[in-house]
């Protein structure tokens, strides 16, 4: 049995099951990131000393310019597909998915220089949130990936028997993705600036 | 969302435009830091430009700023849950948590109880 409203809007919502549930999904997310936010302001607001210049600017940036250029070439995927263009939809998709794969590499080495240093989550409150929100942010990368990888290989089949329905999750991807952007943008200025 | 290629190939230059804006703003926030603000200025100006930038995310890569109205109504909702969250933290500093509405724990005297 086919499940309905994969591609056609449903008459009530006017929205395609998948677009909905995402936006529901993200909701969930910001209430997630909500929580860690509202920790951060309390453990930042009771702490008699707060400590400055203990990240480095110049990866935090390099990694917000990573991030802003892959939620670029994700959109850019879905518009080439939009416009009938697999080979491009596929290559942006991929650059998208490199870009990803860089932003953790960098996180890596920034991780491995504070834990070289003995610099973990329990040296202090700081580094305990830091480690947690960018933690988190990190499995959020590492999940878009997942999901992208699986849209370029064994799910890129679907653009021959259901094309609409692949150009719909390339959208729903992307709005995941963006969220995951969206999040490293208030994530830079409040722990590497601040 | 649109569906005609015109109005897709319209939309791609306003995803570059965004994209290049988005990294000048990157670039502003950068600069900012170096003048040495006082805390609450720095703040302050820090999440204005973040929010400036969230903003561009969430109104055109991610087409808020034409969605049907259930997706307006989720997201409106959350704001609120979101900003309720927020304050949550505010009950546990004042310590009303677990205590009647009207009825705020009287400290006890030295040497009372235990």
């Amino acid at each position: 049995m086919e499940i309905p409203y994969t591609v056609e809007p449903r008459p009530d919502s006017g929205l395609a099951n998948g677009k909905l549930g995402i936006w529901l999904f993200l909701a969930s997310e910001v209430m997630l990131f909500g929580a860690l936010f509202s920790t951060y302001i309390l453990l930042r607001v009771g702490a008699t000393e707060w400590p400055h210049g203990e990240l480095s600017v110049k990866l935090g940036a390099i990694n917000t310019v990573i991030l802003i250029c892959s939620s670029v070439t994700m959109v850019m995927a879905w518009a080439s597909l939009k416009l009938n263009n697999f080979s491009k939809g596929r290559l942006y998709l991929l650059v998208t998915v490199i870009l990803a794969a860089v932003f953790l590499v960098n996180k890596y080495f920034e991780y491995a220089d504070h834990l070289a240093r003995g610099e973990g989550p329990w040296h202090s409150t700081f580094l305990a949130i830091y480690f947690t929100l960018t933690g988190l942010h990190g499995l959020h990368i590492i999940g878009g990936i997942v999901v992208m990888l699986y849209l370029l290989g064994p799910g890129a089949g679907m653009w021959k028997t259901h094309q609409e329905q692949y150009v719909n999750r390339i959208e729903y991807t992307g709005l995941y993705w963006h969220f995951v952007d969206l999040v490293w943008i208030f994530l830079f200025p409040v722990l590497y600036l601040l | 969302m649109h569906a005609d290629p015109e109005a897709i190939k319209k939309s791609i230059r306003s995803y570059m435009f965004i994209g290049a804006m988005l990294l000048v703003f990157t670039g502003i926030t950068v600069a900012v830091n170096q003048f040495h603000l006082a805390v609450p200025a720095a703040i302050t100006l820090a999440l204005i430009i973040a929010t400036i930038k969230g903003s561009m995310v969430a109104s055109v890569f991610m087409h808020l700023s034409h969605e049907k109205k259930w997706i307006y109504g989720a997201l409106l909702l959350t704001v609120v849950f979101f900003v309720v969250l927020l304050f949550l933290p505010l009950l546990t500093v004042k310590g009303g948590i677990g205590t009647p509405i009207g009825h705020a724990p009287a400290h006890a005297a030295p040497g009372e109880g235990h």
